[in-house]
């Protein structure tokens, strides 16, 4: 199908970006990647009046370090997220992640910021974000305010970006030397995740120090299941603690009823899963 | 030199079609082009049963590009009832089925109106902008509901959402014992009685390209272009639904794009492209998208199967009660009553089974209708019986092969004919399930099976048989006839000897993706002797190939390519008076071998081209000889033919999330003669795909609203090669006795086979954990739920959350 | 909106609209209908082409968002007559059926080697994950791409096309 006319501005600036979408008001929409907007617009699911591209924006791509934290633009590719050392050596888990995303020339196209923004609960970057603590830098009117991952995240689809805002970066503590697993529950290869747990744990001394676990799926945000860290930290990795703390890894979410899963059958999936999880993640 | 030398048949021979389609040199429809060409778009219903109140198309007609607007009721007077050939009882209750919805919508997605456009944008533009009020009537979904007293109607003036009830009883059929009576006695005696009711989810058939029609009214014959398998029944349907004389439409089936029974069709969008061009006198084009495809292009499936199922205690079989209710949808398309009925001479399968009667109720429901897909009626029978054998060697504890070699036909014994009154003509079924138990392994995997049910492994192994027989070849005519069905069986093919010895064959099969162009060289050029690369197959257009009853029900090869065969024949019959005549010797001493007549006994002969030739010149022609070698046959079969075989399944189920994965599949496959081993390969891979897809993956599932909520390849789940596993194939051959190539057909086999394969391995694995059946498709959480709750299946129908991630809901969102 | 996009080593300059897709602008403006459209969500893959010498879903990307980029599309592959190793595995691998599918399916395909040139077969069913085909079941296409991946010299692929007279397609097509 054929999306609605629209109008298009491509800026070449995150401040021209910003005065397009302000001079657009409120039916306009952000394009990053397109990958899920345009099958939106095509589906006449939207019909913005203006789609802004922040295609032709360079600073909005790439990856570098700021002391201790990675900094990725928000127009950095799924592909080129993968492929980056810093990221694979300070953010492993974000790597992993990102290799599940849909499928080759979507990874090409589609980008971390617009996965992040787009905030579908199904997306498989959101937990890994919400657990390792990401900062999202958001550019606006009056200049640029960041937002922890968990205020960022606000319900289904929704995110604390007001109409004239953008993602412009988003901040990864290193988390260099922990081990991280991303285990994704789908039906089909390119399916969206029934559910998916996204673990990040370091391992000293036989010992859990320290754990992240972040799910996908299980409520209309992502969930930070602090229930299992907090059993997790400060025991031995072993089999029996990993499947102990996993026993937590249903508590606070509110997991959806749809024809690929209802929420019981969630509920023990994420417990499963979180114990999978946590036991590569321990194990790498 | 014209001879070949290495048998043309049996050939692996790389497919002629795919230089075009390798590169992109393809002609789909929706690739032409044509002056003045138009594009034409659709409004579909959002409901799936309301009055429409109300249709305002003003705003719309004054659109920028818009050439028409077409409501229901605009053409009401010409767009006659889309046909249905197949009423298969007298008193069939028969709606009238507009292509454009005049004052009454009954699925979501029934046509309502049509703009036509200078761009397809525009035309999508303008549908957009017309006004629909519609009333909401009463809606009904399951096809028990609207059988029940009182239920909502789908079309009031049929008082009854009953379509049609269609029974075979052997008792009266006189071809076996009375089953009612065959198993009381059962019960009476203590033997096994099996119950069981499976369910056959629906199904898209979702061909990979969607679509599309070009209609140009420019010419003296009105000219289609159409994505259809069936273009020749597609111009007969079109003369008789809308009185145009059949001698001025043309219809052309270009390139297409997969059908699998998806394209046995004549659309309600075919003919709104045929009236809106015809009314405009511009070339018109319309071209679905792929929700709308998945709306509104007819689903599959969709059946309640109640069995029962009588056996000795020794595993001998005594009868079988079939119960079938088969969802129409709204409406009956092409063959749509016909589908489930052509399921009832399969359910006794490759057994010798005494007693057997088959009832099957036709339901009219507010959902998309339904007609062929891959199989069409013989899966859901395969299915029925290869999951009641395995039920039955559960019950007495034994192994399902030996359950079934107790009870099939062996192979000395045919020609046999069946309980269901077939005579299955050939078939070795011990040959390929000796020769499958071999590939798969079937010993070792057994053991590791109990081992890991000793151990508690939580990934249980199990194994998963079936042994199938299909009908292929559709069909003998006479057949047809004693089911009403409006046609015959027949197929058509001519063969033009040109004057340089090359040759065309003209078919009425009409390929979209089978490899004809190939495969009818291979054989034409095996029968005439001529080089492979001189035979050009000419198909899919009404004015070259003007006779045809088209592709499907694994009919091409058995029908067509056997006519296209007979026809070679008479060419050399006819090449053979007159070589004798060149020869000055008589038709008797002549030979014909590898393309040339040679007189018995010399050296001298002539090569089939020199006959051609002279032919063409025709000067010096015996008496009473035309001047022409060129012949046609039209072949009607006697029998139908019947492959069958054995598929092994072996599948791990994760108890903890039951999630399934096909840790091997092994299928070996009796086609009988084949042309093409690799064209034959390729059609089992790709039926193996549908089947297993059936079995796992493919779900069309409707909201209690009858909204399909399935309607994107985001949510209609056809695997990918990421998904499936690496199948190993083998045939073993025993030639169908009732055509002369021997051949039997491979098109449907490996759909057909495997879905209970795959079933049958996932009760297997946890048959032990108190699971006997599990819906399909067998998701992770009904198979999970199948554990958990220890006996029986999983609920099938699950309610649909408001709002569930992982879809395209990002209206509202500020998404980059 | 004026766009220049170099396709198939042509370059053209067009005015569109920014809604048209760059599907669309292939198949309708230029004429290249060996790129097909199977869906609306991005998931069959049968529109995939290249552009800046990756892989993407030409349904998904707007034909504005591509100007001043190169795109490669199945119709771009053979050179002089000679096709691109993996359009011939496909032939000799009876890689393809109704053929809806096979030019997204080997525009994917060559993409994949460029990353993996030696792919084992999970690695390719794994890379063409995006790509639907309804006829094959697969087990040709996986046979298909790594009978190519043992044609090419490693390192081809997507850079292959960037040489502006394709000689190292030649060379390794011509190999066979």
């Amino acid at each position: 199908m054929i999306p609605s006319a629209f109008d298009y501005v491509a800026p070449s600036t995150v401040e021209e970006a910003v005065r397009a979408l302000a001079e657009a008001g409120e039916d306009a929409k952000v394009l990053a990647g397109g990958q899920s907007l345009l099958p939106v617009l095509r589906m006449r699911l939207a019909a913005p009046s203006t789609v802004v591209d922040l295609g032709r924006i360079a600073e909005l791509r790439g990856v570098h370090e700021d002391g201790d934290r990675l900094v990725i633009g928000a127009m950095t590719t799924h592909y080129d997220v993968q492929r980056d050392p810093l990221v694979r050596q300070h953010a492993l888990l974000l790597a992993l992640a990102t290799d599940t995303v849909a499928d080759p020339q979507v990874r090409h196209r589609g980008t971390f910021g617009g996965s992040l923004a787009h905030a579908d609960p199904a997306g498989d970057l959101l937990a890994p974000a919400l657990a390792l603590d990401a900062e999202m830098v958001v550019a606006g009117p009056n200049g640029r305010r960041t937002v922890p991952a968990e205020d960022f995240f606000v319900d289904y689809f929704t995110t604390a970006l007001a109409p004239d805002e953008l993602l412009v970066q988003v901040r990864v503590p290193k988390f260099s030397g922990w081990g991280a697993h991303y285990e994704k529950f789908n039906r089909v290869a390119q399916a969206w995740s029934i559910v998916a747990v996204a673990a990040a744990v370091r391992v000293d001394g036989g010992s859990i120090a320290e754990a992240r676990v972040g799910l996908t799926n299980m409520a209309s945000t992502p969930v930070r299941a602090r229930g299992v860290e907090e059993a997790l930290i400060g025991r031995p990795a072993t089999a029996e603690t990993i499947r102990a703390a996993a026993q937590h890894a249903a508590e606070g979410t509110q997991p959806v009823t749809d024809a690929n899963a209802d929420a019981d059958y969630r509920r023990h999936l994420v417990e499963v899963l979180t114990s999978r999880a946590v036991t590569a993640a321990a194990a790498g | 030199m014209t001879a070949t030398i290495e048998p043309e048949l049996g050939r692996p021979r790389r497919r002629k079609e795919d230089a075009r389609l390798i590169t992109g040199r393809t002609r789909w429809t929706d690739n032409i082009a044509l002056p003045g060409l138009l594009h034409m778009a659709v409004l579909r219903s959002p409901l799936a049963h309301a009055k429409i109140s109300r249709l305002d198309a003003e705003a719309a007609r004054s659109m920028p590009g818009v050439i028409a607007v077409l409501t229901g009721t605009d053409l009401a007077e010409q767009q006659g009832s889309l046909p249905c050939a197949w009423p298969i009882t007298p008193d069939m209750a028969s709606p009238q089925h507009p292509a454009l919805a005049v004052d009454e919508v009954r699925f979501a997605g029934e046509p309502v109106a049509l703009v036509v456009a200078r761009s397809a944008a525009e035309a999508r533009d303008a549908v957009e902008a017309i006004d629909v009020d519609y009333e909401d009537l009463p809606v009904v979904l399951d096809m028990e509901a609207a059988l029940a007293d009182g239920s909502p109607l789908v079309h009031q003036d049929l008082g009854t959402n009953r379509c049609a009830t269609w029974v075979f009883d052997s008792g009266e059929a006189g071809t076996g014992e009375d089953v009612d009576r065959v198993i009381a006695e059962a019960r009476e005696r203590g033997d096994v009685v099996l119950e069981r009711r499976f369910r056959q989810q629906r199904l898209i058939p979702a061909f990979m390209e969607p679509r599309s029609v070009v209609v140009d009214p420019t010419g003296e014959q009105i000219t289609m272009w159409s994505a259809t398998q069936v273009p020749h029944i597609l111009r007969l349907m079109l003369a008789m639904t809308l009185g145009v004389p059949e001698q001025k439409i043309r219809v052309i089936a270009p390139d297409v794009g997969g059908g699998f029974g998806g394209k046995l069709q004549v659309t309600p969008e075919e003919v709104l492209t045929f009236l809106a061009a015809r009314r405009i006198g511009r070339p018109v084009k319309w071209t679905e998208s792929r929700s709308e495809s998945m709306v509104s292009a007819h689903h599959g499936r969709d059946q309640i199967q109640r069995l029962t199922l009588a056996a000795r205690r020794d595993g001998t079989l005594l009868g079988l009660k079939v119960d079938l209710l088969a969802d129409m949808g709204a409406y009956l398309g092409l063959v749509t009553p016909g589908i489930p009925i052509l399921g009832a001479f399969m359910f006794n399968a490759i057994y010798k089974l005494p007693a057997y009667r088959f009832s099957c109720t036709n339901v009219f429901t507010n959902k998309t209708w339904t007609d062929a897909y891959r199989g069409a009626g013989r899966p859901e029978a395969t299915y029925a019986i290869e999951r009641m054998m395995d039920e039955l060697a559960a019950e007495l504890g034994k192994d399902p092969l030996e359950v079934r070699e107790q009870n099939w036909i062996k192979h000395e014994e045919f020609p046999y004919t069946t309980v269901a009154g077939l005579t299955y003509d050939s078939g070795n079924y011990e040959a390929a399930t000796e020769e499958a138990k071999r590939l798969f392994d079937y010993q070792a995997l057994r053991r590791e099976q109990a081992e890991r049910r000793e151990r508690g492994d939580a990934v249980q192994l199990g194994i998963g048989v079936s042994t199938y027989t299909e009908m292929c070849g559709l069909a003998p005519s006479r057949v047809l006839g004693s089911l009403s069905y409006g046609a015959g069986g027949w197929e058509h093919a001519a063969i033009r000897m040109l004057a340089t010895g090359k040759v065309e064959v003209i078919t009425g099969s009409s390929p979209h993706g089978q490899g004809h162009e190939t495969a009818w060289s291979q054989i034409i050029a095996d029968k005439l002797g001529v080089p492979f690369e001189d035979v050009e197959v000419i198909h899919g257009d009404t004015q070259s190939a003007h006779k045809g009853m088209d592709t499907y029900g694994s009919r091409s090869l058995s029908v067509g390519g056997v006519a296209a065969a007979m026809a070679a024949d008479r060419v050399i019959e006819k090449a053979s008076k007159i070589a004798a005549h060149l020869l000055e010797c008589s038709e008797d001493d002549l030979e014909f071998t590898a393309g040339r007549f040679a007189v018995r006994g010399t050296d001298r002969g002539t090569a089939i081209q020199e006959v051609a030739l002279a032919a063409f010149a025709a000067h010096d022609l015996p008496e009473g000889v035309e001047p022409s070698l060129d012949a046609e046959v039209t072949f009607d079969p006697e029998n139908f033919s019947f492959p069958h075989g054995t598929h092994l399944c072996a599948a791990e189920v994760d108890t903890e999330t039951g999630r399934v994965r096909i840790r091997s599949y092994v299928c070996v496959d009796d086609v009988g003669k084949v042309v093409n081993p690799l064209i034959v390969e390729g059609q089992v891979h790709g039926g193996l795909a549908q089947g297993i897809a059936q079995a796992l993956y493919e779900e069309a599932v409707f909201d209690e609203m009858g909204t399909l909520t399935t309607a994107t390849l985001a949510d209609y789940l056809v695997p990918s090669a990421a998904d499936l596993p690496t199948f190993t194939t083998a045939r073993t051959e025993t030639p169908a006795t009732t055509n002369p190539l021997g051949v039997k057909g491979v098109g449907e086999a490996g759909t057909i086979a495997s879905t209970p394969a795959v079933v049958n391995a996932v009760v297997d694995a946890v048959r032990h954990l108190g699971v006997n059946d599990v819906d399909m498709p067998c998701t992770p959480m009904r198979v999970w739920h199948a554990i958990h709750r220890g006996a029986g299946a999983a609920p099938t129908e699950m309610a649909t959350g408001a709002e569930a991630g992982g879809g395209l809901g990002s209206i509202d969102g500020g998404d980059q | 909106m004026r766009i220049t996009v170099t396709v198939d080593g042509v370059t053209y300059s067009d005015e569109v609209e920014p809604r048209m897709l760059l599907v669309q602008y292939l198949r309708e403006r230029l004429g290249k209908v060996g790129t097909v459209v199977g869906c609306d969500t991005s998931n069959c893959g049968a529109c995939t082409v290249h552009l800046d010498g990756h892989s993407v879903k030409s349904c998904s990307v707007l034909a504005v968002q591509a100007d001043g980029c190169e795109v490669t599309t199945i119709e771009g592959l053979a050179r002089d007559g000679q096709l691109h190793p993996v359009q011939q595995a496909f032939h000799d691998n009876h890689a393809l059926q109704c053929g809806f599918c096979t030019p997204g399916m080997i525009m994917q395909a060559i993409d994949l080697l460029a990353d993996n040139p030696e792919p084992t077969e999970d690695a390719v069913r794994q890379g063409l994950e995006g790509n639907l085909c309804r006829c094959t079941g697969y087990q040709n296409i996986v046979r298909a791409v790594r009978d190519a991946a043992e044609r090419m010299r490693p390192g081809a692929g997507p850079e292959v096309e960037r040489v502006s007279e394709g000689a190292t397609a030649h060379a390794v097509g011509g190999g066979e």
